[in-house]
């Protein structure tokens, strides 16, 4: 059994068009010529190769599943294909663009005004403009509904106060997407980031998503104008909704990410010989791989078929949450699996094991956390809700 | 200017590739753009920017109606392409495959410039281009690392052992190009969704006139005999007692690699 059909198993890339396979194929080798011989010094460096936004861009895959406004207009299965193949190369590419298309161009695209649609959306797909979301604060992560940033309304303008953490790309964006509370409650704002009385600062030291700019920022009396808010974000359905559209997308991410994993191990057990034999002759690491390959199958299953859902307007945020859970929980597993099959090597960036396995604990925790998706279906099962 | 890109697709060499019992390869699987073709494709889109109009055509010929390799030619940026294929093309050798092809080039009507890799990847001849040149009666240049056209002449660099040699001729012509001349482009999202309508023109061995001259009937030759590549030969080891430096220095020299 060749190595194509460990990593599609039950023969899913076959569902796909003769147009998704060839985006399959040209991020594919994207990743392979231009991701992977730099992904290692990145990761250990902590940054993001900036270089390469141009390249991305013009690949379409900035904003590649919103229409119109310089976007391509993909398929949610085309863009579920374009989230695996990135993540196969790492979760912070994959992060790189989910952010930029699904967190930011996104809430312009569905909330935005027509002159803010085309003021920012197409220098956001041609990469000129980079963008980041604030939801997040020091104080409140899952509970982001009792936010404490505030906008306060001034004349024509909007005096916004307050502070966000663990910001992809906050640092390095042009633009943020700032959600504060409001009289009339949660309110999404346009912010660029060279705005007065805006400070943003690089998180540093830390050991997941090394590949990918989080920080924090600050506002301290911004001033911006009524034009720059969102006028149809009304709540928390604006980010949450935002947030649904990155989560799909997490849900490939994480097949991708988990697939490279399963891949690294299987070849490395088939060369690897201890005790005069390939380790992949003994029994307990054919366990293990049997168990990657049951669970990363069973993900890829749960991907594609959440596609064809979406595709016929049939996706539920719920069944978002199944996936996202049960997606990122079996990459995870797999790769702590092959790290442990990798020996030694499993702990060093020569290999993409350890990085995807300490990668996937942000994924893990962030667009909600595997706890609160646990809720969400909890919720769902019974009708009752149970986050406080 | 307009030009012509002779693409062939060809099975995923990544996949183990089977031989038929007639000894051709198994192409009943889908197949792939030649990468070697990649660099044509590239070098025509760049001519043709370049120029400031005009348009890239494909040709190839192929089994089973397959477009896939043409349609990631087209979601690069080609304007068109035609389409050789019938049953009667089975069997096909490289003199047939240059008069398809040349069949194509006369169709297509307009070319400036023909371009074509030096060799494929699978049938690795290396001789079509020039058989498509004699057929057309235009000036061949052969394995060009760059192009340039001005003023009606084109100019290539043609890679030699020692360097390259510069070559010109007026056009109407031939090139074939050497891989690795020109980086590919990535097809966007975009190009490769626009590429889905453009248009293929699909056409048979009677179509273009070559009934009973292509095909079984039409090869001059036959593959005879596969055999096995020979084992390679363990590798020379030098133990390094003062002197392997030199040894491996006048072993690389003697390859001509160094
Ligand atoms: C690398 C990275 C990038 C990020 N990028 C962004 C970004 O771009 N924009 C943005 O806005 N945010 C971003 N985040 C933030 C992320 O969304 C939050 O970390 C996440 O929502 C969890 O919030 P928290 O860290 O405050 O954890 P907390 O909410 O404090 O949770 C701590 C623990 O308590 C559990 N818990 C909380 N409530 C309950 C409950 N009711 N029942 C049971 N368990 C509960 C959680 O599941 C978790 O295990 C990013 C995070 C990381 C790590
Ligand atoms: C007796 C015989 C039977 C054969 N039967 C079959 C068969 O049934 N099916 C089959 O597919 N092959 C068959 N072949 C192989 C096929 O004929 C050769 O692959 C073909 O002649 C091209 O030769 P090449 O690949 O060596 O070209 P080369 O000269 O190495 O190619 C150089 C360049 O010419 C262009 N070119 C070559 N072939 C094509 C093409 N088909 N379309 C567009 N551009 C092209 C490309 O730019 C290529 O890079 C047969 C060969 C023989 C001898």
């Amino acid at each position: 059994m060749g190595p194509t059909s460990l990593t599609d198993f039950y023969a899913l890339d076959d569902l796909l068009s003769n147009e998704e396979r060839l985006l399959r194929d040209t991020i594919r080798r994207f990743v392979d010529d231009k991701w992977m011989p730099i992904v290692a010094d990145h990761f250990d460096a902590g940054t993001f190769p900036m270089d390469l936004v141009p390249q991305i861009a013009d690949l379409g895959l900035l904003g590649i599943h919103l229409d119109g406004y310089g976007c391509a207009g993909a398929s949610a299965t085309a863009y579920g294909i374009a989230c695996r193949e990135l993540e196969r190369g790492d979760s912070g590419l994959r992060s790189f663009v989910s952010v930029q298309g699904s967190l930011c161009m996104f809430p312009i695209w569905k909330f935005g005004s027509e002159e803010q649609k085309q003021e920012w959306l197409p220098r956001m797909a041609a990469g000129e403009i980079i963008g980041c979301f604030g939801l997040t604060e020091p104080d409140h992560g899952s509970d982001p509904g009792s936010m404490t940033t505030r906008a306060r309304k001034d004349g024509d303008d909007w005096i916004l106060n307050g502070a966000k953490r663990w910001i992809t790309n906050a640092g390095i964006a042009h633009v943020a997407i700032v959600w504060a509370q409001t009289d009339e409650g949660i309110r999404g704002f346009i912010v660029p980031t060279d705005t007065p009385g805006f400070e943003a600062r690089k998180i540093e030291k830390k050991l997941s998503l090394r590949a990918s700019v989080t920080g924090e920022f600050y506002l301290d009396d911004v001033r911006i104008p009524e034009s720059f808010r969102l006028p149809e974000a009304v709540g928390m359905k604006g980010p949450l909704s935002c947030l649904s559209e990155a989560r799909y997308g997490i849900v490939w991410g994480a097949v991708g990410a988990g697939m490279a994993c399963l891949e690294a191990a299987r070849d490395y057990a088939t060369g690897r010989e201890q005790f005069g034999k390939p380790i992949a002759g003994f029994q307990i690491t054919q366990a293990k791989l049997a168990e990657m390959l049951t669970d990363m199958t069973n993900a890829s299953l749960q991907a594609f078929r959440l596609g064809q859902l979406k595709e016929l307007g049939r996706c539920e945020p719920a069944h978002v949450s199944m996936a996202k859970r049960h997606n990122v929980r079996a990459a995870i597993d797999t790769a702590r699996t092959a790290r442990t099959i990798l020996g030694a090597n499993g702990i060093s960036l020569e290999y993409p094991v350890i990085r995807h396995m300490v990668n996937l604990e942000s994924v893990l925790t962030y667009e909600g956390t595997e706890e609160i998706h646990t809720l969400v279906l909890g919720e769902t099962a019974t009708g009752v809700a149970a986050y406080r | 200017m307009n030009v012509v890109v002779c693409v062939k697709q060809i099975p995923d060499p990544s996949v183990p590739g089977q031989l038929e019992a007639d000894h051709t390869l198994d192409r009943s699987a889908k197949p792939i753009l030649d990468e070697s073709d990649s660099f044509g494709v590239e070098m025509a889109l760049q001519l043709v920017d370049a120029a400031g109009g005009g348009e890239v055509t494909l040709i190839s010929l192929a089994p089973n109606g397959e477009v896939s390799g043409l349609r990631t030619a087209l979601a690069m940026g080609a304007a068109k392409a035609v389409l050789a294929s019938d049953d009667a093309f089975a069997g096909t050798d490289a003199l047939g495959t240059a008069k398809v092809l040349a069949k194509c080039i006369e169709r297509v009507g307009d070319a400036d410039l023909v371009l074509a890799a030096t060799e494929s990847s699978d049938g690795y001849t290396g001789t079509v281009p020039v058989q498509v040149a004699e057929l057309l009666g235009w000036p061949a240049l052969t394995f060009a690392k760059k192009v340039d056209i001005a003023d009606g002449v084109v100019t290539i660099q043609r890679q030699t052992e020692a360097g390259y040699d510069v070559v010109q001729s007026s056009l109407p012509a031939v090139v074939s190009v050497t891989a690795g001349v020109v980086e590919p482009r990535y097809p966007s999202f975009k190009g490769i969704m626009a590429a889905k309508s453009k248009p293929v023109d699909n056409v048979t061995a009677a179509d273009l006139g070559l009934d009973g001259q292509v095909g079984w009937a039409g090869a001059r030759q036959s593959i005879v005999k596969v055999e096995q590549a020979p084992a390679r030969l363990a590798g020379e080891k030098f133990e390094d007692d003062g002197t392997a430096a030199e040894k491996i220095v006048a072993f690389l020299e003697d390859l001509k690699v160094i």
